[in-house]
């Protein structure tokens, strides 16, 4: 029954550390969590790797995948081609089977015989008999269900050299305080290791040796990195619409705050999340706490992006502090709403009617999550107006290696300028938009500070440097101005875009957030074939000088974007009189992560006519 | 000048000058605001105005000028109001609002602030008509009638008092503008009730909709206005003197030591009996009245901090000693990750 299918014609892939396995499940069916399990087994092994969810809106019943690339090399981004297969959902099997390259392996469930035109001449079959191991070995209906997941895994570990015992901690780790759950698991990770390695030759020529490059990191989504930033950061006020890919933001701001924000005296807590009727109300609510004083934010996608839209224009027009994250997924409309994209920069850096701007944020690893959502808050008061962070499901949603988070217990909150009752006495006339430093940025008060002085009226509506409306142009005018002034100031405050160590060649590449996951295997492989470039990754907007001068001195620059429209590309135009000659863009819109074989062929492509040691193409 | 229990005078809680036309019922509202402050002794500055857009909307300009106020957005104001109300719990909060800006396009939030029982006192100037597009009918105004421009109703009203009583609000009432001797205490009371209080303020538009065939016009105001019970508001610090008829008088004490008096008139109106409140003012409504005075009121109900256990101090006192948990609980997490 369990004899290895596979011909001695067929090659198999020898791959040390470098690999991608790929789980085709249906969803609801339990994958998820012996999913994660292998993809943390394999971190816990010191190796590399990045896991990448490929998910359906739906809550049952429908194909959903899991896709583990490994590289010793610690290249993250995703890679085109699956080396191993764990083919679980008949409704795809085809196509997962046919994803395999050559001289790769197919592991199934072979309680079922599979279908002649499932056979492949050119890869090795690794048959289990998954639903009839948990038959015989368990009772319940639910356990024998979830258990074939975990008798995979367990497989796998013979397949591919997994320390058992990494499995075995992973499982007590997994059900601390729930005990009577750990033996059935790991009896379940032994099942299906005894029988791979009883009847196959284990490991596989495909496989895994322990590695020390995971030293010190962690394995963290976005969404949790940027809950726990708004904790440390100092949120009080979280205000949303459940969305994918934007809910585990609050999910996690919840359950962090459960446990670091109740006062040790009486219970209490020191914060508040209100789940809004609809995303108006959600920045609603955020902008009413952050007027009278309280860091808020609320997190959403692009849906909830396009509704916000007017109260954004508010904010931004009377000067209100509020931090929005959006994790961007792929429109327009309900477009894919499990699938990532960097869609939204446009909407969002103009954000509603008239004249706006608002600050963005382009985190590419959840540190980067955690830093620029502590720091958002502290922006957001220091410049009175929204902060954009700019996530992505793909970052949000996915676990990925980074360094450890890190706080410096000296540093204080910044809530930018804020008059106090004593502060106020001083001052004869107080003018809520008077700019008083030239810096664009004028002092608040907060309701209630003084019972004779600060007081003053907020206002969407045109107003002059004392909070009174005014229908006088010029006056108008000079608000705006200001504003404008405002936004200069706010780029000291945004971080630097991050450049290459050499910034001498004459081609750039420039990018935002999760694109950096491909950069360092699309420059190592480039430089093979001769070719050379510097890079650029943008991390705020508006953007530093220094952006336009990456353009100046590059004969060339690469723009990557994961969009159709070329969305970061129209921004450098926009706001640095980039010429259109001086960018090439790249694109990437099929809503999952860009690849680094993509970005490459691009590059390539693109000098079709020359040769590829470096000349600018035509 | 007269001044009231902590030194100020009337002046003191004054707004800037109205731009609202002249004999606006919305400019009435103000003034009872301006004396029911006044009289209570609120401290001008302990108290947040905020409100949506549209004539209504203007009216915190018009009251309490050391007051902080928040002209946002239209239909919007009740998420405002929720934010800043979490923010810092011990200010007051006054939403001011229209039938247009409440009753349409903000009825949603409309009904999610009344579910979520903020403490504030929401008033909402109720004209039937869109004042500052001139004069189209607003949901408020009722089926058959008529705007200046002869334009009639052909749908049934939103009742916001109805309203705000299903979804729970725990104070609602119904007033006239012209009627300075029944709205200022009842504003008073909804200052002084802690949980969600809601007044439908009757307010004509002098402009657009005070015909004869207008149900929001003085004159049907006026003829079919029923009190359900005269009210009499007693701050805390007034030493009640009075000896009041028990078997004519209701007292309902307040959460902060002030108390309503209710003079009952001919009808035996219970104002803490939810379901005789709804069906008080359907039948009156049949009847082509209106029912004003204070509809409903339930003293037990906890408002949002309380009901999700917010510590004592206002959330925007708090700074990075009580919210940064530190780096050492982050190495903690960090090993969760690893």
């Amino acid at each position: 029954m369990s004899e290895l299918i596979q011909s001695s014609k067929v090659s198999n892939l020898t791959k040390v550390n470098d690999f991608v396995v790929k789980f085709a499940n249906v969803n609801g069916s339990g994958s998820a969590s012996a999913n994660g399990m292998f993809a943390k087994a394999v971190f816990r092994m010191g190796i590399p790797i990045s896991p990448h969810n490929i998910f359906p809106s739906n809550i049952q019943g429908l194909p959903t995948w899991f896709e583990v690339r490994i590289n010793e090399q610690g290249y993250l981004g995703r890679r085109e081609g699956v080396d191993l297969i764990v083919a679980m959902n008949e409704q795809t099997i085809g196509k997962d089977i046919a994803s395999v390259v050559p001289g790769g392996y197919v592991l199934y469930d072979s309680s079922k015989v599979l279908a002649n035109e499932l056979l492949r001449d050119d890869v090795n079959y690794l048959p289990i008999p998954l639903k009839d191991i948990c038959l015989e070995e368990f009772e319940k209906p639910a356990q024998r269900q979830l258990f074939k997941n975990i008798v995979y895994v367990g497989a796998l570990s013979a397949f591919l050299n997994i320390d058992f015992k990494v499995l075995t901690g992973l499982v007590s780790d997994q059900f601390r305080g729930k005990e009577k759950l750990i033996l059935p698991n790991i009896h379940a990770l032994e099942l299906g290791h005894h029988y791979a390695s009883d009847n196959f030759a284990c490991p596989l020529n495909l496989r895994l040796e322990k590695s020390t490059k995971n030293k010190g990191k962690i394995l963290m989504d976005g969404n949790t990195a940027t809950g726990l930033g708004s904790v440390y950061g100092g949120a009080t006020v979280a205000a949303w619409y459940p969305l994918t890919p934007s809910t585990s933001v609050v999910d996690n701001f919840a359950k962090y705050c459960k446990r670091l924000r109740i006062d040790a005296g009486t219970g209490k807590k020191k914060y508040s999340i209100v789940q809004a009727e609809d995303e108006l109300a959600a920045i609603g609510i955020a902008i009413g706490a952050g007027w009278n004083g309280a860091r808020a934010f609320t997190a959403t996608s692009g849906p909830g992006i396009s509704l916000m839209q007017e109260f954004l224009g508010l904010a931004y027009f009377s000067e209100v502090p509020v931090v929005l994250f959006n994790i961007q997924r792929v429109g327009p409309s309900t477009g894919m709403p499990t699938r990532s994209q960097q869609g939204d920069l446009l909407c969002c850096a103009y954000a509603s009617h008239g004249d706006t701007k608002h600050v963005l944020l382009f985190p590419a690893d959840p540190k980067e999550c955690f830093d620029y959502a502590a720091s958002a808050f502290d922006i957001a008061d220091r410049i009175q107006s929204p902060v954009i962070v700019m996530s992505d499901l793909e970052l949000g949603m996915n676990e990925q290696i980074c360094e450890p988070l890190n706080w410096d217990d000296k540093s204080r909150y910044d809530r930018g300028k804020v008059l106090n009752a004593e502060q106020l006495e001083d001052i004869e006339r107080y003018g809520r938009y008077l700019d008083s430093d030239g810096d664009g940025i004028p002092y608040r008060t907060y309701p209630g500070t003084h019972p004779n002085k600060g007081s003053y009226f907020t206002r969407g509506s045109s107003h002059d440097s004392y909070a009174a409306y005014t229908e006088d142009g010029s006056i108008y005018a000079e608000v705006m101005d200001r504003l404008a002034l405002k936004m200069e100031t706010a780029v000291n405050y945004l971080p630097e875009p991050v450049f290459s160590e050499s910034t001498s060649n004459r081609l750039g590449l420039a990018f935002i957030g999760t694109t950096n996951s491909a950069i360092n295997e699309v420059l190592d492989n480039l430089a093979k074939k001769g070719i050379t470039l510097d890079t650029m990754r943008i991390r705020a907007f508006p953007f530093h000088d220094s952006v336009t001068e990456f353009f100046d001195s590059h004969e060339l620059v690469y723009v990557i974007d994961q969009n159709r429209d070329a969305q970061l590309k129209s921004l450098l135009k926009i706001e640095c009189n980039i010429h259109e000659e001086k960018m090439h863009s790249i694109l990437s819109y099929d809503g999952v992560l860009v690849t680094a074989q993509h970005i490459e062929k691009s590059i390539i492509d693109s000098m079709t006519d020359v040769d590829v040691s470096g000349e600018v193409p035509a | 000048m007269q001044t009231n229990d902590i030194g100020l005078t009337r002046r003191d809680y004054e707004g800037t000058l109205t731009t609202l036309c002249g004999g606006c019922g919305h400019d009435s509202i103000s003034a009872a605001i301006i004396q029911a402050a006044a009289d209570m002794s609120l401290e001008p500055h302990r108290v947040a105005k905020i409100s949506g857009i549209g004539c209504s909307s203007k009216i915190p300009s018009y009251f309490l000028s050391k007051a902080h106020g928040f002209n946002s957005v239209h239909g919007r104001m009740p998420s405002v109001a929720t934010g800043a109300n979490i923010a810092n719990k011990e200010l007051y909060y006054v939403g001011v609002s229209g039938d247009g800006d409440s009753a349409s396009i903000g009825l949603g939030q409309f009904c999610h602030i009344v579910r979520r029982r903020i403490n504030m006192l929401y008033i909402v100037a109720n004209n039937g008509t869109y004042g500052l597009t001139k004069g189209q009918l607003s949901a408020t105004a009722d089926l058959g009638s008529k705007t200046k421009s002869g334009e009639e109703s052909q749908f049934d009203n939103i009742d916001m008092a109805t309203l705000a009583i299903e979804l729970g609000a725990s104070f609602v009432a119904r007033s006239f503008s012209g009627d300075k001797k029944q709205l200022i205490p009842l504003l008073q009371a909804g200052l002084s009730h802690k949980g969600f209080a809601f007044i439908d303020v009757i307010s004509p538009c002098v402009t657009f909709n005070n015909t004869d065939f207008s149900t929001h016009g003085y004159k049907n105001t006026w003829e079919n206005y029923v009190a359900l019970s005269e009210v009499d508001f007693v701050p805390m610090r007034e030493e009640i003197t009075t000896s009041y008829d028990a078997g004519k008088e209701k007292e309902i004490t307040l959460h902060d030591g002030s108390a309503i008096h209710l003079h009952k008139t001919s009808n035996d109106y219970d104002p803490t009996d939810k379901e005789k409140a709804l069906h008080h003012i359907n039948a009156q409504k049949k009847q082509g009245k209106i029912a004003t005075g204070l509809l409903y009121i339930n003293q037990s109900t906890a408002d949002l901090h309380e009901l999700q256990e917010t510590v004592d101090k206002p959330l925007n006192s708090l700074g990075n000693q009580e919210l940064c948990p530190g780096s050492k609980a982050l190495d903690d997490i960090n090993n969760t990750f690893r």
